[in-house]
């Protein structure tokens, strides 16, 4: 009966990780195509052992059920118990290299330096909002002060620093360019959030008193939900903000309404 | 040995017998049936949990009578949820698991199985479970305080956890919290000292330490995991209470601003509390787990009925888990804003650590092979832990690598692995404990029929919950969220979370047949033989029942590892390890 549940288990769960139904969200950057991959490869792997050993474990419980007249058979001989291990361990520790291979270096690859040219976007989280900064012609942000935090300057920017001027502040909003590689400053004003693009496979904790930077080029357009992944508080669940992707000149006219709206 | 002989016949009073009690049975008993008090108050918790997130912001204006605060107008607050949530971790990751594995099945279990009178500090044994008691006790006070009990998690990571204006229940709820932690804390050092010291110091004549069972290499190495790193946990909290009652900026940068007020903390670095918390959280799975893993092979070398396979091999893996468990934290944050460098070390690491855990799996796997397997009540549930830990282990893969990690971080698919991993197959290492036990500790045997289907019902209720979570966070379900039919990405997985509730009330009422079982058999159940199972350990050859200082006017002297069992003499098949030495003492098997 063991056996049978097993079986069932195995093909069930086959079933549940082969259907498209319920799978990834639908990918929409460069380097999402190689955590998708690697994602892949590791179902495959995994998949291969858990299949392996959920049946193996059911043809034992039939095969070795205690019967009538059938007595157990000891064939454990010293020295064998030591090889097995040895043998597990090499094994084991290959799939694990595999593994660890396969993903880390994409891994080191995407904490790289970006490649030149790309836009800076500051990012700031707050309960329960997101606020993005575009630093505008001079490719500089503004100087921000905690102490002049306020409703109506909610980043705290100060109005002295000519650098700040021409800053351009969007809350909730995000949009980015097109197959353009983009670096994300990221900041937080109170606890910890998470920048979460599902659809674009990029998750960083967002830590006050941090500015931690990540840089991803989206491939495709469209627009696209941000969640903040980390607990932060009662608004956790609705902390959420839209992304969207578009070509160059829809940019630029969208920027430039959103600076002059703001003047 | 060195413990002094008591004797047996030492009379005492009801309350030092039973309340006040040194003796390491009655005190190993006290900390189960508060462990299992615990255990049903936090899965009350998640079936509320699971009633918000099958059926977001519904009405349930019954629940309103109960809780006129966190359902006010039938309908559960954001802030409520988190509560559940907080507290539905805090006590069954530690004062549920810690403290049911090493606290009951290493209290009772211990002495007997090495041969000693008790433990080796009864005094401080019996005060560990007095401060249990209270931390337990104060923990469930948070919710009665104003603002109710803390929302930042199990993990309570700071600055949420270190402000009081961050959120409902950040106040007095956060402090009890860590309060509770604290006692609990002290009361595990005065428990895992005590097993240290009396699996070390008083194992009875010939009972070295590769005649010990299984189930004592597991509790050893949990014991030391412990003594390690609970220390740390301590620490960290009194630096957060320190945070948050005292002024002080260790957990709290400079330039908060929280609803428009400047918080005057400066100097301190938020990730300085993952790197402590984790330390001590994630070395915890295997608090848990490895003494689950004792109980399991000990279960199944008794009803493999021959030698187990690789009882030194078993040994030297729980080693290795003890070293490599303290490495591994790092794979919690890599995407905390840790160094990525780290994050390919603790990538590696963690990867490592499936070595050890692996080959623990192959050896009752492959102890199978060959054997006249009894497939009793507690085999069932034996066996149902392997299947789940292989199947809550092979998650693993994904979220100890950093790449893969990336996307399935704060998912579902993090909360099926571990609930898989760190919750399942524990519970079901349990569940095999006391019906392998029952007999032993109370003279009767549990009922076989009933047991069965508690078996069936669990193992299914495991698998629909936690396999179908995975697939959700595959789909990139969001944990910790009160309402996730918020985003839209989300929205075609809301069958999923209505399925898994179910699930979880059908796995949740599933368990009113063992509590039945327990509590029918425990008066009424057939009387059992002195040793039902035929095993070889020495707490089947102490006098029924057993009295304080369990043996009689010797400790048993031992002859041989526990595993001898198809002993070819044409008796019995099994050959207890203080049976007196026989022709067969040399036989290797």
């Amino acid at each position: 009966m063991l056996a049978a549940f097993l079986v069932l288990l195995v093909v069930f769960s086959a079933g549940l990780f082969l259907q498209r139904q319920w799978w990834l969200p639908s990918l929409a950057s460069v380097h999402g195509v190689d955590i998708d991959r690697v994602f892949l490869a590791t179902l495959v792997i995994t998949g291969v052992l858990f299949i392996g050993l959920q049946l193996l474990l059911a043809y034992f419980s039939v095969r070795y059920r205690e019967q009538q007249g059938r007595p157990a058979q000891c064939w454990v001989r010293p020295g064998l118990e030591k090889r097995f291990a040895v043998i597990a361990a090499v094994i084991i520790f290959g799939v694990d290299i595999a593994i660890f291979a396969m993903g880390e270096s994409e891994w080191f690859k995407a904490w790289g330096a970006a490649p030149p040219g790309a836009e800076i976007i500051e990012v700031t989280g707050e309960q329960f909002m997101w606020h993005f900064r575009y630093p505008g012609q001079d490719k500089s942000f503004g100087r921000t002060e905690p102490r002049l935090v306020s409703a109506t300057n909610p980043l705290g920017l100060d109005p002295q620093d000519p650098a700040g001027k021409d800053d351009v502040l969007s809350t909730n909003l995000l949009h980015l360019v097109v197959d353009k590689p983009v670096r994300l400053q990221l900041r937080a004003k109170d606890v910890i959030h998470s920048f979460f693009l599902p659809n674009l496979r990029v998750k960083q904790d967002v830590v006050p008193g941090m500015r931690i930077e990540v840089w991803f080029q989206p491939a495709k357009a469209g627009v696209y939900e941000i969640a903040c992944a980390q607990l932060c508080g009662l608004g956790h669940y609705r902390m959420r903000a839209f992304l969207t992707v578009q070509p160059q000149a829809e940019f630029e006219k969208w920027l430039t309404e959103l600076r002059e709206g703001g003047d | 040995m060195y413990l002094v002989e008591t004797g047996s016949e030492h009379k005492a009073g009801f309350i030092r017998k039973y309340v006040f009690s040194t003796d390491h049975k009655i005190v190993g008993l006290q900390y189960f049936f508060t462990a299992f008090a615990m255990a049903i108050f936090g899965g009350l918790l998640s079936i509320l949990m699971r009633l918000q997130l099958g059926w977001p912001s519904r009405m349930w204006p019954m629940l309103e009578t109960i809780f006129p605060v966190g359902m006010a107008g039938g309908v559960m607050s954001p802030e409520f949820y988190l509560a559940l949530q907080t507290m539905h971790g805090t006590i069954m990751a530690i004062f549920v698991l810690t403290a049911l594995f090493t606290g009951a099945f290493g209290n009772y279990l211990i002495p007997l199985q090495i041969g000693a009178r008790d433990m080796a500090f009864p005094l401080l044994n019996m005060l560990s479970y007095w401060v249990y008691l209270l931390s337990c006790i104060v923990l469930v006070l948070a919710f009665f305080v104003e603002g109710g009990a803390p929302i930042s998690g199990w993990t309570a990571y700071a600055p949420l956890s270190a402000i009081p204006e961050s959120g409902p229940g950040q106040a007095m709820g956060q402090n009890l919290w860590l309060v509770a932690i604290a006692l609990f804390t002290v009361s595990s050092m005065m428990g895992v000292l005590n097993y240290i010291t009396t699996i070390v110091q008083a194992r009875t004549k010939g009972m070295t330490m590769s005649r010990v069972p299984l189930n004592i290499w597991g509790m050893l190495s949990a014991s030391i995991i412990s003594i390690m790193v609970f220390p740390v946990l301590l620490g960290a909290g009194v630096l957060l209470l320190a945070d948050r009652i005292g002024g002080t900026s260790f957990f709290v940068p400079a330039g908060l601003v929280m609803g428009d007020k400047l918080i005057p903390h400066s100097g301190g670095h938020p990730l300085l509390w993952q790197h402590l918390f984790w330390f001590f959280g994630h070395p915890e799975v295997y608090i848990v787990i490895v003494p689950a893993m004792g109980i399991a092979a000990e279960i199944i070398a008794t009803f493999i009925r021959k030698p187990v396979f690789g009882y030194r091999i078993m040994a030297g893996c729980w080693i290795a888990v003890v070293a490599l468990s303290m490495v591994v934290w790092g794979h919690h944050m890599f995407v905390s804003g840790m160094n990525p460098f780290l994050g390919g070390f603790f990538a590696l690491a963690t990867l490592l650590i499936t070595v050890p855990s692996a080959i623990l799996v192959l050896c009752w796997v492959v102890s199978l092979y060959g054997a006249r397997i009894q497939f009793t009540t507690p085999m069932l549930f034996a066996l149902g832990f392997v299947s789940i830990f292989v199947t809550g282990g092979l998650g693993g893969f994904f979220l100890g690598s950093a790449w893969t990690d990336i996307q399935l971080h704060d998912t579902y698919f993090v909360v099926g692995h571990f609930h898989l991993t760190m919750a399942m197959s524990p519970l079901f290492a349990a569940f095999a404990g006391v019906y392998y036990w029952f007999p032993r500790i109370s003279g009767r045997m549990m009922n076989e029929r009933l047991g069965r289907v508690h078996f069936w019902i669990s193992i299914a209720g495991a698998y629909a919950i936690f396999l179908t979570m995975h697939v959700m966070g595959v789909g990139g379900m969001l944990r910790h969220s009160y309402d996730t039919t918020q985003y839209d990405f989300l929205k075609h997985l809301q069958p999923l979370n209505v399925f898994v509730s179910f699930a979880a009330f059908a796995l949740a009422a599933s368990q009113l047949i063992f509590i039945l079982n327990f509590l029918v058999s425990l008066f009424r159940g057939p009387r059992a033989e002195a040793n039902p199972w035929k095993a070889n350990t020495l707490e089947w050859a102490a006098p029924a029942p057993i009295p304080h200082g369990n043996w009689g006017a010797v400790t048993p002297e031992v002859h041989r590892w526990p595993y001898d069992y198809m002993v070819p003499d044409g008796g019995e098949d099994f050959l207890p390890q203080n049976a007196p030495a026989a022709v067969l003492e040399n036989k290797r098997f």
